[in-house]
């Protein structure tokens, strides 16, 4: 009951938050705390530290204007399209990459997504350096004209929840129990029965696939797709945004992610817009040291103990 | 929500009224929204220097245009054209602001293109240099101010041929302006009735040109086109000088250099270099007593993208103090009627693809023994009439010129 009335809250607040607040900055929140989320389902369900995310996030995002600009597609096909590109990009990187452990699956994923990075600069639909711009919005199943920004907050909204929501599900579901048993002793897992390879591969193509819908729709938003979401820099930030708002946590990753877009945003035009990075790193030092669950971890456990 | 707006519209207008300000500038204001590169490769020749160049050009009018004060806001686009296009996207849709300037790096320019058109706002660009933006990229308000790509081509490639530096190699950097360059340069050289023997694409930014530096040695070609700039120009022409590839008797072109490069580089590794050059302080009065005036702002003295900044956003001013209006249409119809006249251009011409036309300089590097003064770095050759710089507008490709 208590979590239903917190849900309802939750969407009402969304839903008139476009009248209170930039509607593009809220949608650039959106698609980060989906990325987010989408990354906590591998790391803080499955276990597994991914270095490579962005190049699920970015190179959905050249798929899906790939696919609008000179293709021609409806947007929604445009935006799947990223996502499965991105969903076979983690199939063949993921394939790789689980028959390793730890540091050295870290180091696997970085290697791979560094490699998409180059393809991604080589490559000429990409537009090199320069990337593609002027990516047409379109509409919402043909009747929305999403040029118009709250037209397409509300379509983002509801991808991202829709999102979110198959994160949450499948979290709660016997294949996430399994992922979790995974995360927690391995081989236990494998002497009950189970082929663990295959459900790591599994959540690690789903998580691949989310952040790929993600990067589409951002890409959507701004229209333009730029070397920028393909960086390694990319996939730092996302580790970033989870461990802030709270490794295997629901809510955590997406409240990371505002956090960390807020004050990228905010302080870039303000007197410390040279310092940005700084600014970030110094967080990130006091949250491990100081609340290692991270913003949503902590505040969970303050509320178990005081009650 | 449209009976909201109406009545907020009606509202802000009795306002207007009320205080008496000009009705016609929206807002109350003319805001103009300055993007970039604060803190990286382009920052020497563009950067902070814009910004003091913006902000000269509104102290001319006394801060007020038409009655309105002019206000000026500046970001840090840091290289990236998804930051660019989002803070230009915020200030036009949020910030009320009218107008776009400086916009270093092509692609950048080409994503605030995007949202200028979509939100019918003046671009005037000055630092970004490809030529697309008044060709194929063009967009109705988007005015390309300061060079272009051709216009360096046309300067230095036709003299350098010219002078029997007939077979050519090129170190591009990979993105839309250094391939621009390289296309430009190339057909004014083979119409020169030279060859391009090869290229190297280096990504951007670089630091280490060895690599490349030894591929353009291997060529035999006489002379290295580096199309690149700021600090790649600057970083190949010292790899060039440990190589000895001068020496050997290869030759460099800068394509796209800046006085604040050669000031980096010093006039001992730059001596004799040719370059194409859209404003040099030291040419008349006018330009000396501007460029001191900048010096004592900034501690520099201008480049070609800092005064051209300045002539934009004096341009535009000027343009709204004639018609009393900042409504975008009516301020482009003025600025492309006017002449362009300050120390920047004489008799300048905004011509409907969106290019401003006005007289190129071919320079020459002093040796050090030449230099006389601080900043006294080159010397004029020749002034390149604005029309051969530029082409014809018949040559344009622009679908909207």
């Amino acid at each position: 009951m208590k979590t239903k009335l917190a849900y309802l809250l939750l969407l009402a607040l969304l839903l008139v938050a476009p009248f209170l607040v930039y509607p593009v900055f809220l949608m650039k929140l959106l698609c980060f705390a989906l990325f987010a989320s989408a990354f906590n389902l591998i790391l803080g369900y499955g276990g597994l530290l991914s270095f490579g995310h962005a190049a699920f996030f970015g190179g959905a995002g050249y798929f899906t204007g790939h696919a609008l600009k000179v293709w021609g597609l409806p947007t929604e096909l445009g935006i799947l399209a990223g996502a499965l590109g991105a969903a076979l990009m983690g199939l063949a990187i993921g394939q790789l990459a689980i028959r390793r452990h730890g540091i050295y699956f870290a180091m696997i994923t970085l290697a791979m997504a560094q490699m998409a990075y180059f393809l991604f600069v080589t490559s000429s639909f990409t537009g090199g350096e320069n990337g593609l711009q002027g990516i047409p919005r379109g509409t919402a199943l043909g009747l929305f004209d999403l040029q118009n920004n709250l037209t397409l907050y509300y379509f983002v909204l509801a991808i991202c929840a829709l999102g979110i929501g198959l994160i949450a599900r499948t979290v709660r579901s016997p294949f996430g129990q399994v992922l979790a048993a995974i995360r927690d002793n391995e081989n236990r897992a494998r002497s009950l029965g189970y082929d663990i390879e295959r459900y790591k591969l599994l959540a690690f193509v789903l998580s691949a696939g989310l952040a790929g819908l993600a990067g589409a729709t951002k890409t959507v938003v701004f229209q333009l797709a730029s070397l920028t979401d393909v960086h390694w820099h990319m996939s730092g930030e996302v580790v970033l945004m989870t461990l802030l708002g709270g490794l295997g946590t629901l809510a955590g990753p997406a409240v990371g992610a505002g956090v960390i877009v807020t004050l990228q945003n905010y302080l870039a035009s303000g007197p410390l817009s040279a310092w940005v990075p700084v600014v970030l790193g110094v967080i990130f030092v006091i949250c491990v040291l100081a609340f290692r669950r991270g913003i949503v971890g902590e505040l969970r456990a303050l509320i178990r103990n005081s009650f | 929500m449209k009976l909201f707006n109406t009545l907020a519209a009606s509202a802000s207008a009795l306002a207007l009224l009320a205080s008496g300000a000009s009705a016609e500038i929206s807002g109350g204001s003319v805001k103009i929204g300055l993007l970039t590169d604060m803190s990286g490769t382009y920052s020497d020749l563009a950067g902070p220097g814009t910004i003091a160049a913006a902000e000269m050009a509104i102290e001319e009018f006394g801060g007020k245009v038409a009655g309105a004060p002019v206000e000026l806001v500046s970001a840090d686009h840091q290289n990236k054209a998804d930051i660019a296009a989002n803070t230009a996207r915020e200030w036009g849709d949020t910030g009320q602001v009218d107008a776009f300037a400086e916009l270093v790096t092509t692609s950048v320019a080409m994503a605030v293109f995007e949202v200028a058109k979509q939100q019918n706002k003046i671009a005037l660009v000055s630092g970004a240099a490809t030529s697309a933006l008044t060709n194929d990229a063009c967009i109705p308000t988007g005015l390309h101010w300061t060079y272009n790509t051709r216009a360096q081509a046309v300067g230095t490639g036709a003299s350098i041929v010219a002078e029997g530096g007939d077979s050519w190699y090129f170190l591009t950097a990979d993105y839309a302006f250094g391939e621009a360059l390289q296309k430009d340069v190339s057909k004014v050289v083979e119409a020169a009735g030279g060859t391009v023997v090869g290229a190297a694409k280096h990504p951007f930014p670089a630091s280490d040109f060895s690599s490349f530096m030894l591929q353009a040695q291997a060529s035999g070609a006489k002379v290295i086109g580096l199309a690149n700039a700021g600090n790649d120009t600057i970083n190949a022409i010292k790899a060039a000088k440990e190589f000895g590839i001068v020496d050997a008797g290869q030759k460099i072109a800068g394509l796209l250099v800046f006085l604040s490069d050669i000031h980096a580089l010093g006039l001992e590794t730059a001596q004799g270099m040719q370059m194409t050059v859209s404003f040099y302080w030291d040419r008349t009065d006018a330009t000396r007593e501007w460029s001191k005036r900048f010096y004592d702002r900034t501690g520099k003295m201008p480049t070609g993208v800092q005064a051209g900044t300045y002539s934009s956003v004096l341009h535009y001013l000027k343009a709204i103090e004639a018609t009393g209006s900042d409504d975008t249409d009516t301020v482009l119809a003025k600025m492309r009627e006017l002449p362009v006249n300050d120390i920047f251009a004489e008799n300048g011409v905004l011509r409907s693809d969106g290019r401003m036309v006005h007289d190129m300089y071919l320079a020459e590097v002093k040796s050090p023994a030449d230099s006389s003064q601080p900043w006294d770095y080159l010397k004029i050759v020749r002034t390149i009439p604005g029309e051969e710089a530029f082409g014809p507008l018949s040559e344009s490709t622009c679908p909207t010129k």
